[in-house]
């Protein structure tokens, strides 16, 4: 009865997103205000009933509904709640529900907190989210509907991945498709104003925390499942280059990009072309990332073409999506007359850059996704490649470095037109952190790769940079205290935030040279009471004990630490056994210090004649990993402060019209 | 991050192949390592860019597949008969084919992967390159007002025309020509001023 509600609700919401795309549309066209305000209770409605049918799959997951055909083939009756509800979007029809209702809850966001808008525009914004809507909701209804029956019902559920089992991953997903989905904002805001054909500084204004709240999201999404993957997978790796990795990484990169060139749009009324492209290619991204993921194509080309539906759906979704907004984007974008002037070497040039590698980055990550399935796609399977970490490395680096030196100078720079000189010489200082860091790091760590201290040295002079420019504004040392702290208080929070995810991208970096460049590892098997030796440490096992816990069986290893100085630690790695998916699990035990992180994972025994039961261990020493997740925080919480920023939430004023570029002697106020 | 997603399809894939036999990703066993440190190193080495043939984008040095620790010995092996990391790699291709690489090889199909970066930077190089010129051009340009669209000049023109072919005002039409042409002389654009503003 439950899941019928949920049905009959889906359904309901799919007729309404029908209406939702047409009515305010025609209003907006007519400016009739009645049907214009229709489309705002037209969007509240439609999420109300995705978060009744969301409810509904939910209920059905808690209480163990096995005669739904996605409960009996996800849960598990002795499952624990935490995982029966995560269950509800582990699995292809929930997820793609959960994607659906939080595209609704954005459209009813706009709808609730869009009083501001021009009631205009605002009709046209709900009017695209409709109609993205409309074809995932057709696409759940036609080919992924949650809400189907079994009869007669099973006894019990086949369980849920016991990998999948996991508080990280239970709350990766949502956060991911906060993100994700949550660029749907800026690409219905673009095509809104490519209908309206209108696009100023406010309009950069409105965009701007809905990019940045899907950016914080996203941000958060994937560093929780890339620590996931650390704590989870039993040897540390963190990042894979795998495909649907790369299918959230592609929108963090046009998404990152976005928020930088939004920031132009608002300040300088300037790349306003640029930014609604941008908005539609980021999107675009969220929506290849589902085709890849959802259509199967990433598992077998083959599979792909025997098993169709799902994934030609999803490719009609993205072709006419993408083809549409670009097509009314080459139609619409010639009559957006750009603003102001700026100088190559400007707060403008700078994000520019900024924009523009991060661009190829992505294009980068595209091709290097995209280029086995189409070559085999191509070849008729013949031709078969694989592109992997050492061909992302060696591409991805070598933008990235640019960037990241780019990044401390760009904030120095006035807009309009900057002085380069002026910025080098107050980052003398960042020079001089980063000259440091590279001294210390060849001293303090010997061996490893070489270009491993010249990566500290990078993370220093952006760490140091942020700090300068932040130093800057508020006049640090070079005015009276009374003074800096007067203008401390009146930073803005979008700057400060802007020197927190600076400074977050700064600790990630040396987080991630420290995890790829100096790992230690011991592989070993050790008995009860024997130890081995890994750089200053000394792992002792000292017993073994096995365990039940709520749906699985486990193994725990008791290891003694022992470090140079005879400090102690005890460590429980832990292997479990699931007896319903019959897969067996590893729970590393890791202690995190400063510097490193500890970790211990036990592998299976087995019974040598000479010595009796041994255990396969690995112990690996990873440094600087910490501060990965450590950055990936700070950036999240550079994010929010910034969206807390009281600017961002009042209504944007509409700006005075600009004087001809050029005219005005006066220079542009520097912020 | 081998996220959520990933694994969803690897374990779906791999499962319904009947591979999973151990835990995840527990790949070099304590009995696989060679005695020799710095031969080991180089077999890790080489383990991390060979693809597990059967495994979703997993190195053989990430993967538990079985086939993954068949492909790790075969690497010790040839490393113990004393090839070279090269001819390791070389004889995986000719055993498993350029699937193997998980660094592409740069060959005829695999051109546009290497080539693409590249071109894409240089692109977008040129890009800027443009957009620095066009700055420098408008900024000259900057100094007088905005230079007049091909169609503004030519009602220019035709009105001036109009008002020169009126007779009964010659002192007034000369005064008006002198009047509108005065901003454009002074960029020095004569006849076509919207074309070449700034020289």
């Amino acid at each position: 009865m439950i899941a019928e509600i949920g049905q009959f609700a889906l359904l309901l919401a799919l007729i309404i997103a029908a209406a939702q795309v047409v009515v305010p549309m025609v209003g907006a066209a007519r400016t009739d205000a009645t049907l214009m305000a229709f489309g705002s209770r037209m969007a509240v409605a439609q999420a109300a009933l995705l978060a009744a049918a969301f409810a509904a799959l939910t209920y059905g997951f808690v209480v163990s509904d096995f005669s739904v055909s996605v409960v009996f083939q996800n849960s598990h009756s002795l499952k624990p709640m935490l995982y029966k509800v995560s269950g509800v979007w582990g699995n292809h029809e929930g997820s793609m529900l959960m994607w659906v209702l939080i595209l609704a809850i954005f459209g009813a966001a706009v709808a609730v907190f869009g009083r501001n808008l021009p009631p205009t525009l605002k009709a046209r914004v709900l009017s695209v989210q409709a109609m993205i809507g409309v074809a995932f909701l057709a696409f759940i209804v036609f080919t992924s509907n949650p809400f189907m029956r079994l009869d007669p019902a099973p006894f019990d559920g086949t369980g849920l991945n016991p990998l999948l089992q996991d508080p990280g991953l239970a709350f990766h997903p949502p956060l991911l498709y906060l993100g994700y989905v949550g660029f749907s904002m800026a690409f219905s805001f673009a095509v809104a104003a490519l209908i309206e054909g209108r696009v100023d500084a406010a309009w950069g204004r409105w965009v701007r925390p809905w990019t940045l709240a899907a950016w914080v999201f996203l941000t958060g999404g994937i560093a929780l499942g890339s620590w996931w993957a650390y704590y989870e997978l039993g040897w540390g790796g963190w990042w894979f280059w795998d495909p649907v990795e790369n299918a959230s990484f592609m929108p963090w990169l046009f998404g990152t990009a976005l928020l930088h060139s939004s920031i132009v749009v608002e300040k300088r009324d300037s790349l306003k072309s640029w930014t609604i492209l941008l908005a539609i290619l980021t999107f675009s991204m969220s929506l290849l990332g589902t085709f890849l993921v959802r259509s199967g194509v990433l598992t077998s080309v083959h599979a792909f073409a025997s098993d169709p539906a799902r994934g030609i759906f999803i490719l009609i979704i993205l072709l006419v999506t993408v083809g549409g907004a670009l097509s009314l984007f080459a139609w619409r974008a010639p009559t957006i007359r750009g603003g102001g002037l700026f100088a190559p070497v400007s707060r403008e040039g700078a994000l520019v850059l900024n924009n523009l590698l991060l661009t190829l980055a992505c294009a980068t990550v595209l091709l290097g996704t995209l280029y086995p399935l189409i070559l085999e796609a191509a070849s008729g399977g013949a031709s078969r490649v694989s592109v992997g970490p050492p061909y992302f490395n060696a591409t991805f680096a070598p933008i990235m470095v640019p960037l990241v030196a780019a990044i401390a100078i760009g904030p120095l720079l006035a807009w309009k037109r900057g002085n380069l000189k002026a910025a080098t010489v107050k980052l003398r200082i960042a020079g001089v952190a980063a000259g440091g860091a590279i001294v210390i790091t060849f001293i303090a760590v010997p061996g490893g790769p070489i270009l491993a201290p010249f990566a500290m040295g990078l993370a220093a002079w952006l760490a140091a940079g942020a700090m300068v420019e932040w130093g800057s504004r508020i006049k640090l040392f070079s005015a009276p205290v009374a003074e800096s702290w007067r203008r401390l208080t009146g930073l803005p929070r979008a700057a400060s935030g802007m020197t927190v995810a600076h400074l977050g991208l700064a600790i990630m970096i040396a987080g991630i040279t420290g995890a790829s460049a100096w790992r230690t590892e011991l592989i070993t098997t050790l008995a009860i009471g024997e130890s081995a030796q890994a750089q200053n440490y000394s792992l002792t096992l000292q017993a073994v004990e096995n365990g039940r816990g709520p749906n699985y069986n486990f193994e725990r290893g008791t290891f003694l630490l022992t470090d140079r100085d005879g400090d102690t630690l005890l460590m429980y790695p832990e292997r479990r056994f699931f007896p319903v998916a019959g897969q067996t699990t590893t729970e590393a035990a890791i202690k995190t210090t400063l510097l490193a992180d500890l970790y211990a994972v036990i592998g299976e025994s087995r019974s040598a004649q000479d010595a009796g039961q041994k255990w396969t261990v690995r112990f690996f020493i990873n440094p600087m990993v910490p501060w990965l997740w450590l950055g990936a925080f700070v950036m999240v919480g550079g994010g929010l402060l910034s969206l807390s920023d009281r600017r961002h939430r009042v209504g944007a004023p509409r700006r005075k019209q600009r004087p001809v570029p050029g005219v005005s002697g006066a220079p542009a106020p520097a912020e | 991050m081998r996220h959520f997603l990933a694994i969803f399809a690897i374990v779906a894939a791999i499962s319904a192949a009947g591979l999973v036999t151990g835990s995840p990703a527990l790949a070099v066993e304590p009995d696989e390592v060679l005695a020799d440190p710095v031969l080991e190193a180089r077999a890790r080495e080489l383990s991390k860019v060979l693809r597990c043939v059967v495994c979703q984008n997993q190195s053989i040095d990430d993967s538990n597949a079985d086939i993954a620790r068949d492909m790790r010995l075969i690497v010790r092996e040839r490393l113990v008969a004393g090839d070279t990391d090269d001819q390791t790699v070389a004889y995986m291709v000719a055993r498993y084919g350029d699937y193997v690489l998980l660094r592409p090889p740069f060959q005829p199909n695999t051109m546009a992967l290497w080539v693409g970066p590249p071109f894409m930077a240089m692109i977008i190089a040129t890009l800027a390159l443009l957009f620095f010129r066009m700055y420098q051009r408008e900024r000259v340009a900057s100094g007088s007002p905005e230079p007049l669209t091909p169609t503004d000049r030519a009602q220019l023109d035709a009105l001036v025309d109009k008002l020169a072919a009126e007779p009964r005002r010659p002192r007034r039409q000369s005064g008006l020509r002198a009047e509108l042409e005065q901003p454009f002389g002074s960029t020095g654009s004569g006849g076509n001023g919207s074309d070449n503003p700034a020289t």
